[in-house]
């Protein structure tokens, strides 16, 4: 592998790694609200957050494109904060990703605090547990292995992306381009052999991965 | 003000539970009635996990609910048991214990010790929970809910989920809550067996409302409005084991106002006991019985007489000293009989199940 294969796979990891560790904080509280609340606005947004799943990343790509950009506002948000523009930076990528991957991290989340049920969390109540410490002391135990299979998740399938990338990163070294755009790179510059150790590369991680996942899913099942 | 005042006007989809209650500060009260009676809905409104929009709530001087005040449940000072035990999958027996006990404010460390002496589970700590018998759950479930130290004990149910076998196991238990807890204990059941062992006071619900509310002894034999638990119309009496004629394998329970022969099952002289007397099990006459087969004779006063559900039948209380016997006689033998209330009679009891 070259320098800057090793580099754009340095970067994905980074990339896959931050979007992994936001969504933890951010998709959580979504899906313990979608999990527990019974209010109307349930279904709006839990439609909103599955979106990722079913749009091309070329339209959430250009949304985001054009809601970063200089016109945009968010954009007009970060350049009154000092921050520039997001687009073809590492940190658009970061937020273009978290957006992209959310309900990888969201809905194996929502169904595992959904599998607890209310009783655990009445029980902590009568023990004298406040809302929040029975969050962090029951629900959060008994769903860890549905924290372990989002993570999981959302960490291959940020690997994955291409599609989102290109359109709010564009292709630079060390900054944007990530395995996946140093493949297509190969691939352009009819360089078959580079492009194929990468890509086995990534096929044997993703299929590690879910291995991971799926080898140890019966488990999961038995524990809460 | 002592005792438990609750009020709820609770409105669901298929039942509304209507209820205004002044429970006593001390004893077991159970909750009687058949499923859907509202019960357990009652005891959710108490623990705070149910919220009646119009509601009152007074535990022994303490307002945990009325119009603009709402204690949140982890806030109130009870000890709940689910009909399931309930412990948490993810800590071992010791934790589910210290779960509550290290949250409750001002816990006595030896409050949990006690609870675990209490319910013989000392030798459990260790164990994870997966790895507990039926029984065995729900009495780290209890003794869980006496760590924290609560004022108030509910209890949903809390055997309706074990075999005769587990119940039988963990029913002493219960036994010792009753005889050592200084705090009010509300017991929902279903079962006429565990409200006639347990309970000190009882409470009927039909429907969502309020049938009957008083001390079980006098409860059951109300004759305006006889409380059946189960099948049949019968008393309660508390009693301590006085005699034992070792000859005969028999036992005398005596009680205020009278004793009553029973098989000897092994219970110590001195012992506190509770019979169940059934009205189908109970004859009177009006002179001494002579040659009977019947041990237990007892000299009593008629005190009321009342109709029975079948148009040929008659209940009869009949006080005993200071207790009360209820006696069903066909119409036609009250008649011949020619009794009326404060007459001497003499009942003739055919058998007495020890309750205890």
């Amino acid at each position: 592998m070259t320098r800057s294969d090793l580099q754009a796979i340095w970067l994905t990891a980074r990339l896959a790694g931050a979007v992994t560790l936001i969504l933890l904080l951010v998709g959580t509280p979504i899906a313990w609200w979608l999990a527990r609340a019974r209010s109307w606005w349930k279904g709006p947004l839990g439609a909103v957050v599955a979106l990722p799943l079913v749009l091309p990343p070329s339209v959430l790509g250009f949304y985001l494109l054009l809601a970063m950009g200089p016109g945009g506002p968010v954009g007009r948000l970060t350049q009154a904060l000092g921050l520039g523009l997001l687009p073809f930076t590492f940190g658009g990528l970061v937020v273009a990703s978290v957006l992209y991957s959310l309900p990888f991290m969201v809905q194996p989340l929502q169904t595992s605090f959904e599998a607890i049920g209310d009783r655990p969390l009445e029980v902590a109540a009568t023990l004298r547990a406040s809302p929040l410490d029975a969050f962090f002391t029951v629900a959060v135990p008994l769903a860890l292995p549905g924290f372990l299979t989002a993570s999981l998740l959302t960490f291959a399938h940020t690997v994955g992306e291409f599609g989102v990338v290109l359109m709010i990163g564009g292709n630079l070294p060390g900054v944007t381009r990530v395995a996946s755009v140093q493949i297509y790179d190969h691939v352009e510059a009819l360089e078959f052999a580079q492009a194929h150790r990468l890509a086995a590369a990534m096929l044997a991680f993703s299929f590690v991965a879910l291995l991971a996942l799926y080898a140890w899913r019966p488990g999961a099942r038995k524990a809460p | 003000m002592a005792g438990i005042e609750a009020r709820f006007l609770l409105h669901r989809e298929r039942f509304t539970l209507d209820v205004d209650l002044h429970l006593p500060a001390r004893g077991v009260t159970a909750v009687f009635g058949d499923s859907g009676s509202g019960k357990s809905t009652l005891l959710r409104c108490i623990a705070g996990l149910e919220r009646a929009p119009q509601g009152r709530l007074g535990v022994n001087g303490e307002v945990w609910q009325d119009g603009a005040r709402w204690v949140p449940t982890h806030r109130r000072p009870l000890g709940y048991v689910f009909q399931e035990a309930s412990l948490f999958p993810h800590l071992s027996v010791l934790g589910n214990l210290r779960y509550g006990a290290r949250r409750g404010p001002g816990v006595a460390p030896a409050r949990l010790d006690q609870a675990i002496e209490l319910l013989g589970i000392g030798h459990l700590l260790d164990r994870r929970v997966d790895g507990l018998s039926g029984g065995e759950r729900q009495r780290v479930a209890v003794a869980r809910a006496l760590g924290v130290e609560p004022r108030l004990l509910l209890m949903d149910e809390p055997l309706a989920s074990l075999d005769l076998k587990r119940k039988q196991e963990i029913l002493p238990y219960l036994d010792r809550l009753h005889d050592d807890l200084e705090i009010p204990v509300l017991y929902v059941s279903h079962s006429p067996d565990e409200v006639a062992r347990l309970a000190d006071h009882l409470v009927v619900l039909e429907d969502g409302r309020v049938r009957a509310s008083g001390p079980l002894a006098e409860s059951l034999v109300r004759l305006d409005l006889p409380v059946r638990l189960g099948e049949d119309v019968g008393a309660v009496l508390d009693g301590t084991v006085a005699v034992i004629d070792e000859a005969w394998h028999l036992a005398r329970v005596d009680f205020p106002g009278g004793g009553l022969w029973t098989p000897d099952r092994g219970l110590a002289i001195g012992r506190r006991v509770r019979v169940r007397v059934m009205a189908r099990d109970v004859s009177v006459s009006r002179v001494r019985p002579g040659q009977t087969s019947i041990q237990n004779v007892l000299r009593g006063r008629v005190d009321a007489i009342a109709d029975d559900q079948h148009p040929g039948l008659e209940l009869m209380r009949v006080q005993i000293g200071d207790s009360m016997l209820v006696a069903r006689l066909t119409r036609r033998a009250a008649a011949a009989l020619e009794v009326v209330p404060g007459q001497p009679v003499w009942v003739q009891v055919k058998s007495v199940a020890l309750v205890e």
